[in-house]
């Protein structure tokens, strides 16, 4: 005899009540980022110089500035996912470890939210 | 966790245990380079923020970019994006079920590892060379 509802084995989730999203998401934010990084490093081989005026002008197009913001995000998110599978992994204290996700967390969302209003910054030119 | 179990439950055998292969390197390595990449988020939001703060401030942080420690911070960076970058390929290809045998997973291992090298070089030696141009 089964002590879980039919709706438990319905959702078939288990008691952790999540499968593979962590595992699913950090490859499909790697997928994205073979493809952003690529045009970034590519972009910026191109424009050749790296003085104010070439990146501004770069940074000011729709197009770049969208896959730049797009950039940002995809970098923090996968990189929030990996630190936090590496505390996981390596820190046994408890509470060192609870401590150190959130501070991981913290400044991957600080980072990209500072990142993205960089960008939106100087695509619509409010500080030239 | 406590130092001690608390049941006598077979655990498996520690890491050192196991006889070394390269490919536990490249496989540690894949982490490192991930880690060394998320601290060098740091400086890639400070040079997008340089850039919103104006020309003062973007001229201000080619200055950083050029001091010789922040140059060679950077060869450290591109080598750990390269190798991340092909040795992630090689965890995609991995999983759908390709190329896990022991012959494929120690050549694609070699390949990335390599492949990572000449990136890195040819992408300083390019930049070097566009400098030496007169292009900056």
């Amino acid at each position: 005899m089964s002590l879980r509802t039919p709706l438990g084995r319905v959702l078939g989730l288990g008691s952790a009540k999540e499968g593979v999203e962590h595992w699913w998401m950090q490859r499909v934010s790697a997928a994205a980022l073979v493809l952003l990084t690529l045009w970034f490093v590519f972009s910026l081989f191109w424009i050749g110089a790296l003085d104010y005026d070439a990146i501004q002008a770069w940074i000011e197009r729709p197009a770049n500035a969208a896959l730049l913001a797009l950039l940002v995000v995809a970098l923090m998110y996968h990189s929030h996912m990996g630190v936090q599978v590496v505390i996981e992994d390596y820190v046994a204290h408890k509470s060192t470890k609870v401590a150190a996700l959130v501070a991981s967390q913290f400044i991957h969302f600080a980072l990209g939210a500072i990142g993205l209003f960089a960008v939106l910054r100087t695509a619509f030119g409010s500080a030239a | 966790m406590q130092s001690q179990p608390r049941s006598a439950r077979p655990l498996s055998p520690h890491l050192q245990i196991y006889r070394w292969q390269y490919t536990m390197t490249l496989s540690i390595l894949h982490r490192i380079t991930g880690l060394a990449l998320s601290v060098g988020l740091l400086l890639f939001v400070y040079w997008l923020v340089a850039i919103a703060g104006g020309r003062e401030s973007y001229e201000r942080a080619l200055v950083v970019f050029a001091h010789p420690l922040t140059r060679l911070a950077l060869v450290g960076f591109s080598f750990a994006f390269f190798y991340h970058l092909l040795n992630g390929i090689r965890h995609l290809v991995w999983d759908t079920g390709r190329a896990l045998e022991r012959g494929p997973a120690r050549l694609t291992g070699w390949i990335a590892f390599l492949a990572a090298v000449v990136c890195t070089a040819s992408f300083w030696l390019a930049v070097a060379s566009r400098a030496a141009g007169g292009l900056s």
